[in-house]
């Protein structure tokens, strides 16, 4: 059994708010064979990525530094998967917060 | 009853009148409890029940709505939500108040959270554990009346959408403009004020409200209705006014033919706009290309990114703006920390010329892409000339490199900001193959209001007229050299100073999509 982990920002305006933890989770979970946490450090505490009532709990602002972790048969296929939708920015389009001009 | 008036907030513009609904919280009716094991199914077929209710909600409902209902099904599926009410039963609670006290702290961290769009979820947990709360008791929600203003603490997302709105409004004593119900109310149209501390119906049977300017009447009398419904007719024919000009050419009442631009900050925002409704982009921000931190963007991902915008446009001009960090846009790892006064510091062209690793990238990637279409390149805060040559001579040799390689490139127009007011009063040092006034930094320069300092927000105002006199200055001075002048500030997106900007002589404005109809509108309203 391996272990994996990977480090990524969320840009999202509003941070991790309701639809791209619902999104998030939703993804987790369509991967059965593997144990998949979050954390904002490196040290924990790692929660259920498969749990939206816990990731919501986090409470992760934009520009926050997310970690994930998978283990089991599929933990490459779950990572992968997961920071794809973070760096894809959850397929949210938003314009910019600022209007420096 | 005599008219009473009162004010809170505006979260929803519009104006609503109508039968006054005073909502109640419920009081919670007596309940007789059974051993733990049927008090565990009876929350478990209430939690059931509860989500076909959000079943058949999401059925009708779109947009914002679902992906509220989605989120509220999510976390009601989720079994760490009901898990500390499932323990409280197992202990010997009755399941209603192990459900009602579980879930009141789980929405007290919400409402204790800093960030407002955090603290705002608290009223999606409130509505989803109000739906199976009343369930175990047995209760359905009464529905409203089509068309009623309703006075209340606060509305569950859930009951917006069950209600028939047209021509109702939503008056909250608590509420928050960034909930979700807000969002909701202004996706739909739906009036709403909130903040409306103390305000109670008190033997009052009618309302009005205005959702823009935050005003709740109580028993509106005849006078007040009158100007209300006035606002409402001049609203209604502003916007079907606008929305008629949207895909027309903008023109003002004289034939005067106005360019008209959208300001673009992430490539996403072009999907489902139609390019036909502009003349082109004035103004791409490069800024979110450029996340907080964790590595800057390479050539390949910056010239895809460009090259989609390029070709979104269908051979209109696109102007993209080279990376404007610093003043209030900081990036970590690029902009400097700790500066005494940022705004008046190493940002813009300053920033991007001490860092040529990164700016020749960037120019690189603004070359290749220029290829497939019109693209033009604009400098931000360009002081004095020599910036906007070192520029030139980048881009000039990042064309030569590319070109030596094999790599398709060319040099597009170059042109500037003017936002600096030592460029403004001099443009003609200058040799810019266009000048596009960014109206928001000229005005906090011009005024010497920072624009981050609320205490003098109302001083940073474009309708200064000395701020007014520098556009029409370089607005003209664009006409005599035959250069291009346009506008990307917010200004260009406000209809109420269309009037003043083009007065000044400007042909061009860059604004944000959503204000390209009623800016229309104005144009064709001046003479």
């Amino acid at each position: 059994m391996s272990e994996l982990s990977a480090r990524i920002e969320i840009t999202n305006p509003t941070g991790l708010h309701a639809r791209p933890a619902v999104k998030l989770t939703k993804l987790a979970k369509t991967v059965p064979a593997a144990a998949v946490q979050v954390a904002l450090a490196e040290a924990g505490p790692w929660i259920d990525a498969k749990s939206v009532v816990k990731v919501m709990a986090m409470k992760a602002a934009r520009g926050t530094a997310m970690h994930f972790r998978a283990s089991g048969e599929q933990a490459q296929v779950a990572i992968d998967a997961l920071v794809d939708l973070v760096r894809r920015d959850f397929d949210e389009g938003h314009a910019g917060a600022d209007a420096t001009t | 009853m005599p008219q009473h008036e009162l004010t809170g907030h505006a979260a929803a513009p519009g104006i609503a009148a109508g039968v006054l609904v005073e909502l109640a919280e419920s009081r919670a009716a007596a309940r007789q409890a059974g051993s733990p094991a049927e008090e565990r199914a009876a929350l478990e077929a209430a939690i059931a029940a509860a989500l076909t209710d959000l079943a058949a909600l999401a059925a009708t409902a779109d947009g914002d709505g679902a992906g509220m209902l989605e989120f509220q099904t999510a976390m009601l599926e989720d079994e760490a939500l009901r898990e500390p009410a499932l323990e409280a039963i197992a202990a010997g609670a009755p399941a209603d108040i192990a459900w009602a006290e579980s879930l009141a702290a789980q929405t007290a961290e919400y409402e204790a959270a800093e960030d407002d769009y955090f603290r705002a979820r608290a009223s999606d947990l409130h509505d989803l554990a109000g739906r199976v709360a009343r369930h175990l008791r047995g209760e359905t929600e009464a529905a409203l009346p089509p068309g009623c203003v309703v006075l209340a603490d606060d509305l569950t997302p859930s009951r917006f959408l069950a209600t028939n709105w047209a021509g109702g409004g939503i008056a909250l004593r608590a509420g928050s403009k960034a909930s979700h119900v807000a969002m909701l109310a202004r996706a739909r149209g739906v009036p709403m004020v909130v903040g409306l501390a103390g305000a109670k119906a008190d033997g009052h049977t009618a309302a009005a409200l205005d959702g823009g300017a935050g005003v709740l009447w109580l028993s509106p009398d005849p006078a007040t209705l009158t100007r209300l419904n006035g606002v409402r007719a001049s609203a209604a024919q502003a916007a079907a006014d606008a929305a008629g000009l949207l895909y027309l050419p903008a023109r003002t009442a004289t034939g005067r033919r106005i360019a008209t631009h959208i300001n673009v900050a992430d490539p996403a925002e072009l999907d489902g706009l139609d390019p036909g409704m502009c003349d082109g982009i004035g103004l791409t921000r490069t800024e979110l290309l450029f996340p907080a931190s964790g590595g800057l963007p390479d050539e390949d991902r910056q010239y895809a990114v460009y090259r989609r915008i390029v070709e979104w446009a269908q051979g209109r001009p696109v102007t993209i703006r080279t990376l404007d960090a610093g003043g209030d846009k900081p990036i970590a790892g690029l902009t400097v920390d700790g500066e005494s006064n940022p705004f008046l510091g190493l940002r813009g062209v300053r920033l991007s010329l001490s860092r040529l690793e990164i700016f020749s990238v960037q120019l690189r990637a603004l070359a290749r892409a220029a290829v497939h279409g019109a693209l033009k390149i604009m400098v931000p805060m360009i002081t004095v000339p020599a910036e906007l040559e070192a520029t030139r001579a980048l881009l000039v040799q990042a064309v030569a490199d590319l070109t030596a390689a094999g790599i398709p490139a060319v040099a597009p127009p170059l042109g500037m900001m003017v936002e600096v007011p030592a460029a403004a009063l001099a443009p003609e040092q200058f040799d810019a193959a266009f000048y596009s006034i960014g109206s928001n930094d000229l005005t906090q320069y011009v005024t010497a209001s920072a624009r981050d300092i609320g205490s003098v927000a109302s001083l940073a105002d474009a309708r200064n007229p000395g701020v007014l006199r520098l556009i029409a200055e370089v607005a003209a001075y664009g006409k005599r050299a035959g250069r291009e002048v346009s506008l990307c500030g917010d200004a260009a997106g406000d209809p109420a100073l269309t009037g003043a900007l083009l007065t000044c002589g400007l042909e061009s404005l860059s604004m944000a999509p959503n204000a390209l109809p009623l800016v229309k509108a104005a144009i064709a309203r001046h003479r």
